[in-house]
C-alpha cells in the first residue's frame, strides 16, 4: 500500500503531511513525498529548505514508518509531478493540501489540486490548513 | 568656468523633472538586474542603446548612469540573501555577508552594503568630479602616440590583468578587435573582412554587437541551462543598524572607498581587485578578527564601499579620456557615439553641460539608491522568483526589436543571431566578454590613432615613441606583460623566500578568498543534473 502526500512548505502543506501520516500509519502504507520545483526562478519559496527535508525526514524515521522522499526539479509542474509518482508507485491515496484562491487568481494560475483531483486514477484526500 | 559652478548648473540639468524622471527609471532598472543573477547593467544599458534614438542625450545618460549605480547596489542585495554574486565586483561581499544573513543579520549586512555603497558613491563622485577636469587638462596636451599608448594599455590590462586565464583574455581581445574590423577602411577606402556582403561595408553597428553579446548570448546560454534546483533566499525584514554596526562599520566604509577610487580610476582597475584588497585589510585591522569567516560586518563594510567608489572611479577615464574599463562603461561609449558626441578630452569643452549634468545626476542617483534600497530591500529580494522563461522571453524580444530598429533591416538579425552564438559559445567555453566590447569600441579608435601618428611620422614606426609619456606607457605594458613569468623566475630562484613581503601573503590572502568563493559564483553556470 502506498500513500502518496504532495508536500509544500507551508500551513496547507503541514496539514497534507500530518493527514498523509495518519493515514499510511492506518495500514502500514510507504508514504511516498513528493516536494518539487519546475527550477525556473532564482528562488522557490514552494521548494523546500535542505534543513526542512531533513526536519521531515526525522519525524518520518520517528513514526518508524517506510517513508519515500522524491525532490524532482525536471521542469514539470507540481500537479504532474504528483500524478507521476501515484502512477510509477501505485499509489492508494493522494493527500494534498487546499489553499484559498480567489476566482481571478485561480483563473491566472490555475489549480495544482483541480488538477490532481480530475486526473488521479486513485482516491485523493484534500486536507485544508488548520 | 570653475568645478562648484559646473556642478550646480549640472544640478539643475539633472533635476528638471524630466530628467529626474530618467534618474528615477534608471536607478530602479538597475537595482532590478543587479539583484537578479546573470543580468547586470551592461546588458540593461545595451537592450537601451537603441531608446537613445528617440531620447535626448542628457536624459539617455542620466538614465544610464542610474542604471550603473544601481546594479553595483542591486548585486549586494543578492550576494548577501542568496550567496550568489549577481556581479562579478560582490562576489568578496558574499563571503562574510551570506554568513551574517545565515546567522540572522541579514538586516544589518544589508544596511552597511547599502549606506556603505551610499557614502563610497557620493566621495567617488565628488572625487570624480574634481579629478576628470585635471585629467582633461593633462590630457589635452597628449598627441596621437601617447593616446595610441594609452588604449593600448587599457586593453592589454584589462585582458592580461582581470580573469583567470590569459589566453582566453586574449582570444576574446582578438575576437573583439576582429569584429571591429570589419566594414570600410576609413583612410584607404578599402572594403575588410566584408565577404563581398555590401550591407557590411559601413561595419557592424555597435548597438547589435553589444545587444548580441550580452542579451542573447546570456538569453541563449540561460535557456541551456534553464533548470536549476532553487536556491533559498534568507528572509530579511527591513535593514537596520545598531549603534556597534555603525561603530565598526564607518572605518571599513572609508577604507572600502580609497581602495576603490584609484583602481577603478586605472585603465585596468576594475571593481574586483579592490574589493579583495579591501577584505583582506579589514580582516587584518578589524578588533574581531575571530568573526570572520563567520560573517563579520566589516567584511560587508569595506569590500561594498570599494566597488562602488571603484564605480565612480572608472567614469573618470571614461569621461576624461574616453577610455571604458568595464562592460558598462564601454556600452555607454558606445551611447555616446551614436549620439555623434566624440568621446575623449574634448568632451567636458564640447558637452560641457551635458558632462556635468550625469555628474550630478550621478549625486541624485546614489541617493535615490539609498531612498529604494533601505527600506524595499524584502521586496527586491522577491524578484529572484520571477520564473526565468519569462524573463528571458521578454529579453529576447527587447533584444530584437533593438537590433531591427537600428537599421530597419532584417540582416542585422542575421548578425544579431550569429553574435549571439558567439556571446554563448564564449560563456561555454569560459571567454570573458570584456575584452571582446572594448576590443570592438576600443579597436578602431586604437587603430584611428595609429594612422594618425604613422601619418605623421611618414610611415615610419620611430613615431611611436615621439612622446615621453608614450614610451613610458610602452614600459608599464612590458612590465605587465612579462610579470608573471619574471614572478616565475624569482619564485623559483628564492624558494623558501615564502615569509618575504606583507604584499605577498596579501595577494596569496586574497587569492585564497576568490577561490574559496569561486564555487559560489560559478554554482550559477553550473549545469544540474
Amino acid at each position: 500500500m502506498t500513500v502518496v502526500v504532495g508536500y509544500v512548505p507551508t500551513p496547507e502543506g503541514e496539514a497534507a503531511l500530518t493527514q498523509a501520516i495518519t493515514e499510511a500509519r492506518k495500514n502500514n502504507s510507504t508514504l511516498v513525498l513528493i516536494n518539487s520545483s519546475k527550477g525556473e526562478a532564482a528562488v522557490d519559496t514552494r521548494f523546500a529548505p535542505e534543513g526542512g527535508v531533513q526536519d521531515i525526514e526525522r519525524r518520518l524515521a520517528g513514526e518508524g514508518m517506510q517513508y519515500v522522499i522524491k525532490r524532482p526539479v525536471r521542469g514539470h509542474d507540481a500537479a504532474s509531478e504528483v500524478l507521476d509518482a501515484a502512477e510509477e508507485h501505485k499509489a492508494d491515496l493522494i493527500v494534498i493540501g487546499l489553499r484559498r484562491r480567489t476566482p481571478v487568481g485561480k483563473l491566472i494560475m490555475g489549480s495544482t489540486s483541480q488538477r490532481i483531483l480530475l486526473e488521479a486514477d486513485c482516491p485523493v484526500l484534500a486536507v485544508k490548513a488548520g | 568656468m570653475d568645478v562648484w559652478s559646473s556642478l550646480m548648473d549640472g544640478f539643475a540639468t539633472a533635476l528638471t523633472p524630466m530628467n529626474f524622471l530618467y534618474a528615477m527609471i534608471g536607478v530602479i532598472l538597475g537595482t532590478a538586474v543587479g539583484v537578479l543573477p546573470g543580468l547586470g547593467p551592461a546588458m540593461t544599458v545595451a537592450l537601451l542603446l537603441p531608446v537613445t534614438y528617440a531620447l535626448e542625450p542628457t536624459s539617455a545618460f542620466i538614465m544610464f548612469a542610474g542604471i550603473y549605480y544601481g546594479g553595483m547596489y542591486g548585486g549586494s542585495t543578492t550576494s548577501i540573501l542568496l550567496n550568489t554574486p549577481g556581479e562579478s565586483s560582490s562576489v568578496v561581499t558574499a563571503i562574510e555577508g551570506n554568513k551574517m544573513a545565515k546567522a540572522g543579520r541579514a538586516a544589518q549586512a544589508l544596511a552597511t552594503a547599502a549606506i556603505g555603497s551610499f557614502v563610497a558613491g557620493t566621495i567617488g563622485t565628488a572625487l570624480l568630479a574634481v579629478c576628470a577636469p585635471i585629467v582633461v587638462k593633462f590630457a589635452v596636451s597628449l598627441g596621437a602616440p601617447s593616446y595610441f599608448a594609452i588604449m593600448m594599455l587599457a586593453l592589454l590590462a584589462v585582458t592580461a590583468v582581470l580573469g583567470s586565464s590569459r589566453l582566453r583574455g586574449f582570444a576574446s581581445l582578438g575576437l573583439g578587435l576582429a569584429i571591429g574590423l570589419v566594414g570600410m577602411d576609413s583612410v584607404t577606402g578599402q572594403r575588410r573582412l566584408t565577404f563581398g556582403q555590401p550591407l557590411l561595408a559601413d561595419g557592424l553597428d555597435i548597438v547589435v554587437v553589444a545587444v548580441a553579446i550580452f542579451a542573447v548570448g546570456e538569453a541563449l546560454w540561460v535557456a541551456a541551462h534553464l533548470r536549476r534546483t532553487p536556491l533559498h533566499a534568507i528572509p530579511v525584514g527591513q535593514p537596520w543598524m545598531g549603534r556597534s554596526d555603525w561603530k565598526r562599520s564607518w572605518k571599513p566604509w572609508l577604507r572600502g572607498t580609497a581602495f576603490g577610487f584609484p583602481f577603478g580610476a586605472l585603465p585596468a582597475g576594475g571593481a574586483e581587485i579592490p574589493t579583495f584588497l579591501s577584505y583582506v585589510t579589514e580582516k587584518r585591522l578589524s578588533k574581531h578578527p575571530e568573526e570572520f569567516g563567520k560573517g563579520a560586518i566589516e567584511g560587508v563594510a569595506g569590500p561594498e564601499a570599494a566597488n562602488n567608489a571603484a564605480a565612480a572611479g572608472t567614469l573618470t577615464p571614461m569621461l576624461a579620456l574616453g577610455l571604458p574599463t568595464n562592460a558598462t562603461a564601454a556600452v555607454m561609449l558606445a551611447a555616446f557615439t551614436s549620439y555623434g558626441i566624440q568621446p575623449g578630452p574634448q568632451l567636458f569643452e564640447s558637452q560641457g553641460p551635458l558632462v556635468w549634468a550625469l555628474i550630478a545626476s550621478l549625486f541624485i542617483g546614489n541617493l535615490l539608491l539609498l531612498i529604494i534600497n533601505l527600506p524595499l530591500a524584502p521586496l527586491w529580494a522577491k524578484l529572484l522568483q520571477l520564473p526565468r522563461p519569462y524573463l528571458y522571453a521578454g529579453i529576447l524580444f527587447f533584444a530584437t526589436l533593438g537590433a531591427y530598429s537600428v537599421n530597419l533591416q532584417a540582416f542585422d538579425l542575421v548578425i544579431l543571431l550569429i553574435l549571439g552564438a558567439l556571446g554563448f559559445m564564449m560563456r561555454r567555453f569560459g571567454l570573458p566578454v570584456l575584452p571582446l566590447i572594448l576590443g570592438v569600441i576600443l579597436g578602431p579608435r586604437i587603430e584611428g590613432q595609429l594612422r594618425k601618428t604613422l601619418q605623421l611620422s611618414a610611415g615610419d614606426p620611430a613615431g611611436l615613441l615621439g612622446e615621453p609619456i608614450a614610451v613610458g606607457i610602452y614600459v608599464i605594458i612590458a612590465v605587465i606583460l612579462l610579470w608573471p613569468f619574471a614572478f616565475k623566475l624569482i619564485r623559483r630562484n628564492t624558494p623558501v623566500a615564502a615569509p618575504a613581503g606583507g604584499a605577498a601573503a596579501l595577494a596569496r590572502e586574497a587569492d585564497d578568498a576568490v577561490h574559496s568563493n569561486h564555487d559560489a559564483v560559478y554554482s550559477d553556470h553550473k549545469e544540474q543534473p
